[in-house]
C-alpha cells in the first residue's frame, strides 16, 4: 500500500483535488481509502461516501489537529492495510500556518489557491516548505499574469517541489497528478519508526489545560510574550 | 553546479552578489538574516538557536538543498536557449472507445491561430491538458506532443516558471489590490525581467490600443472594465508570460479589439489556440479542429470562401460596435444607417 499526506489551508481544494485523481484511479484499477482529519467539523466524508471511496474521519475537537493526525495516523494505516487498499489518501487541514503533518519518506502534497494572496506563500510553514508536490487550484477564475507570480512566490519559498495546476471542478491536470502519486514499487506495513519532517507546533501551558481566566498570574507554562516596544 | 560546500562557505551578501535572483528566495525565508549578511552560512546554520530555527521552520540540511536547488533551476532557467518554441506537433490518440484519431500528425506553427470548435465536454480540456503535460503516449488519449518535432525534455512538466500553456477566459478577473503599474511590475519581477519600466510602458500602451476605453497606469485593476482588464490581461500574456502556447476560451465582442488582440499574440511569436464558436474569431484562424467524443476528427484549414465571408461578418460588426458607441453617447438609431 501507498501512503500520501494531503494537506493546505481550508477551502483551498483538496478534496475536490483528490476526488478527481480518484476517478483516474478507479480508472487504472487502483483501489483507494480515505482518512479525512478535521478539526471541529467536516462532511468531506460524506462526499468521499459518495464517490464510491472507503473513508474515516477524525476530529480533532479542543486538541491540535497536527497533534491528533500524528498520533492517529499509525492506527489509520492499519486500517488501510487490512482493508487491502493499494493507496490510503489522508486528508488534514492546515488550520494554523505552521502545520506540520508531513513523515519522511511519505509522498507530502499541499493544496493552495490562488485567491488566498500573493503573501500567503511566505506565511505557510513546513506544510508548503517541505511539501512534495504543490498544487495551486483555482487558476481558472485568475488571470495568468497572477497564476505565474503566485506560482514564483510558492517557488521562492520551495524550489524542491513539482509545482503543478489543477482544476478542481473540471479535473483538468488530475490524470497527471495521479501518475506522480501512485508508485507501484512502493509499500509501506507499518509507520513504527517513522519521523515527522519537521517538528509540531507546540505548546504546553496553562491555557492547554483548559485554564479560561485571563491574567498574568493563570499563565503557567510554555508562555510567550508580545514583543510590543519593537512594533 | 554550485557545490553545497561553496554555499556553506558563502555569506548571504556573497551569494546575491553572485547570484541576484537569490534575493527573492531570501525574501521568502520568514527567518531574518538581516545582522548575518557577512557571516558564512555554515557559521549561521551551526550557531542557530533551537528555538529561533523552529519557529521560523527552518532545518539546516533542507535549507541547503533547497538554497541549492533554486540557484540550479535559475541558471537553467536565464541561460536556457531550449525554451524557443517553433512549432507543436500533435501525434494521433483514441477516443474512450478506443477509436484512433484519423490524423497522421497535427502542426501548430508559432504565429498561427488555430482555433479548436466541438460541443461542451468533446474533449477539449483534455486536449488542452495534454498539451500542458506534454503527452508522451501516457494519458487517458495516448497523444503524443512534439515540441520542434522533438521528443521534449521532462522539464516542460515539471520545471517551475517552465509552463508550456497560458489560458485567457472569459471568468478571470484580476484579484490583487494593486495599481496597473504596480502589477505589471510584479509580474515582471518574477520572471526576472530586466528593463521592467520599459516593458511595462510597453503593455500598458498595448493593452490601451485594444481596449475601446483607455486606462491610466495608475487605475487599480480591479476598477478595470470587462474589456479593458481582457486587454490588460491579453497584452501581459503576449509580452510578459514565459509560455510559448496561448489557450484563449473565447473573448467577448464588446470592448475590445479581437483582431488587434490576436494580430498581437501572433506577432509575440506565440501559437494561439483558441476555443471558440464565434464565426469571425474561428474565421480569423489559419485552421480549425474539430472534437468529437473525445477525439480530433477533422482538421479544417480556413478557405478563401470563408476567409472572403469574414469580411462580410466583419463588415456587419464593425456596423454593431458603430451602433454601440451611438447608444453610449446618448444618441438616437435610424434604421437606414
Amino acid at each position: 500500500m501507498n501512503l500520501i499526506t494531503v494537506s493546505g489551508p481550508p477551502s483551498s481544494g483538496k478534496t475536490s483535488i483528490i476526488l478527481k485523481t480518484a476517478e483516474t484511479f478507479k480508472r487504472r484499477g487502483i483501489r483507494l481509502g480515505a482518512v479525512k482529519f478535521d478539526c471541529l467539523h467536516t462532511d468531506d466524508d460524506l462526499a468521499y461516501e459518495k464517490a464510491g471511496i472507503p473513508v474515516k474521519k477524525g476530529l480533532s475537537g479542543s486538541l491540535c489537529p497536527d497533534h491528533y493526525f500524528v498520533s492517529n495516523i499509525e492506527a489509520v494505516v492499519d486500517w488501510g492495510l487490512k482493508e487491502g487498499f493499494d493507496l490510503l489518501v489522508s486528508e488534514s487541514a492546515g488550520l494554523c500556518n505552521r502545520c506540520s503533518p508531513y513523515i519522511k519518506e511519505i509522498k507530502a502534497v499541499c493544496v493552495i489557491d490562488n485567491l488566498s494572496g500573493i503573501n500567503t506563500p511566505k506565511k505557510i510553514g513546513p506544510m508548503l516548505r517541505m511539501a512534495d508536490i504543490v498544487v495551486i487550484t483555482k487558476g481558472d477564475i485568475v488571470s495568468q499574469a497572477e497564476r505565474e507570480v503566485f506560482a514564483a512566490r510558492v517557488h521562492s519559498v520551495n524550489p524542491v517541489a513539482i509545482i503543478m495546476h489543477i482544476n478542481g471542478l473540471t479535473g483538468q491536470g488530475a490524470f497527471e497528478l495521479g501518475t506522480l502519486l501512485f508508485d507501484e514499487s512502493k509499500h509501506i506495513d507499518t509507520l513504527k519508526g517513522s519521523k515527522l519532517r519537521f517538528s509540531m507546533p507546540s505548546a504546553l501551558c496553562s491555557y492547554c489545560l483548559g485554564e479560561t481566566r485571563i491574567g498574568e498570574s493563570y499563565q503557567m507554562g510554555n508562555v510567550r510574550k508580545i514583543k510590543l516596544e519593537e512594533n | 553546479m554550485v557545490s553545497q560546500e561553496y554555499i556553506l562557505q558563502s555569506s548571504p551578501k556573497e551569494l546575491i552578489e553572485r547570484f541576484p535572483y537569490l534575493q527573492t528566495f531570501f525574501a521568502g525565508l520568514t527567518l531574518k538574516l538581516e545582522n548575518l549578511q557577512e557571516v558564512p552560512l555554515q557559521e549561521i546554520i551551526a550557531g542557530m538557536d533551537d528555538e529561533v530555527a523552529e519557529d521560523n521552520s527552518f532545518e539546516g540540511l533542507h535549507f541547503l538543498k533547497q538554497l541549492q536547488e533554486f540557484i540550479q533551476q535559475m541558471q537553467s532557467f536565464l541561460g536556457d536557449e531550449h525554451n524557443i518554441v517553433d512549432s507543436l506537433t500533435i501525434l494521433p490518440g483514441t477516443d474512450k472507445s478506443g477509436n484512433p484519431e484519423q490524423f497522421e500528425s497535427l502542426i501548430f506553427e508559432k504565429s498561427t491561430i488555430t482555433s479548436i470548435v466541438g460541443p461542451t465536454g468533446s474533449g477539449k480540456s483534455r486536449l488542452l491538458a495534454d498539451i500542458e503535460w506534454v503527452a508522451q503516449g501516457d494519458t487517458p488519449t495516448g497523444r503524443t506532443i512534439l515540441i520542434n518535432g522533438e521528443k521534449p525534455s521532462a522539464d516542460w512538466r515539471f520545471a517551475s516558471g517552465k509552463k508550456l500553456v497560458a489560458q485567457l477566459s472569459q471568468n478571470m478577473n484580476f484579484v490583487m489590490d494593486l495599481t496597473v503599474a504596480e502589477f505589471i511590475e510584479l509580474h515582471a519581477e518574477s520572471r526576472m525581467v530586466n528593463n521592467i519600466q520599459e516593458i511595462v510602458s510597453k503593455i500598458i500602451d498595448a493593452a490601451n490600443e485594444l481596449a475601446g476605453e483607455k486606462f491610466e497606469p495608475s487605475t487599480p485593476i480591479t476598477s478595470l472594465s470587462g474589456g479593458q482588464s481582457r486587454a490588460l490581461m491579453i497584452a501581459d500574456v503576449a509580452m510578459l508570460s514565459s509560455s510559448p502556447v496561448v489557450l484563449i476560451d473565447e473573448i467577448e465582442n464588446a470592448g475590445i479589439d479581437r483582431k488587434k488582440a490576436l494580430q498581437l499574440l501572433v506577432g509575440e511569436e506565440k501559437v494561439v489556440l483558441m476555443a471558440t464558436h464565434d464565426p469571425i474569431l474561428a474565421l480569423m484562424a489559419h485552421q480549425r479542429i474539430v472534437i468529437k467524443n473525445g477525439r480530433i476528427v477533422k482538421v479544417i484549414k480556413t478557405n478563401l470562401e470563408e476567409k472572403a465571408m469574414l469580411k462580410e461578418l466583419e463588415e456587419i460588426d464593425r456596423g454593431v460596435q458603430q451602433l454601440r458607441t451611438k447608444l453610449r453617447s446618448g444618441e438616437i438609431l435610424h434604421a437606414n444607417e
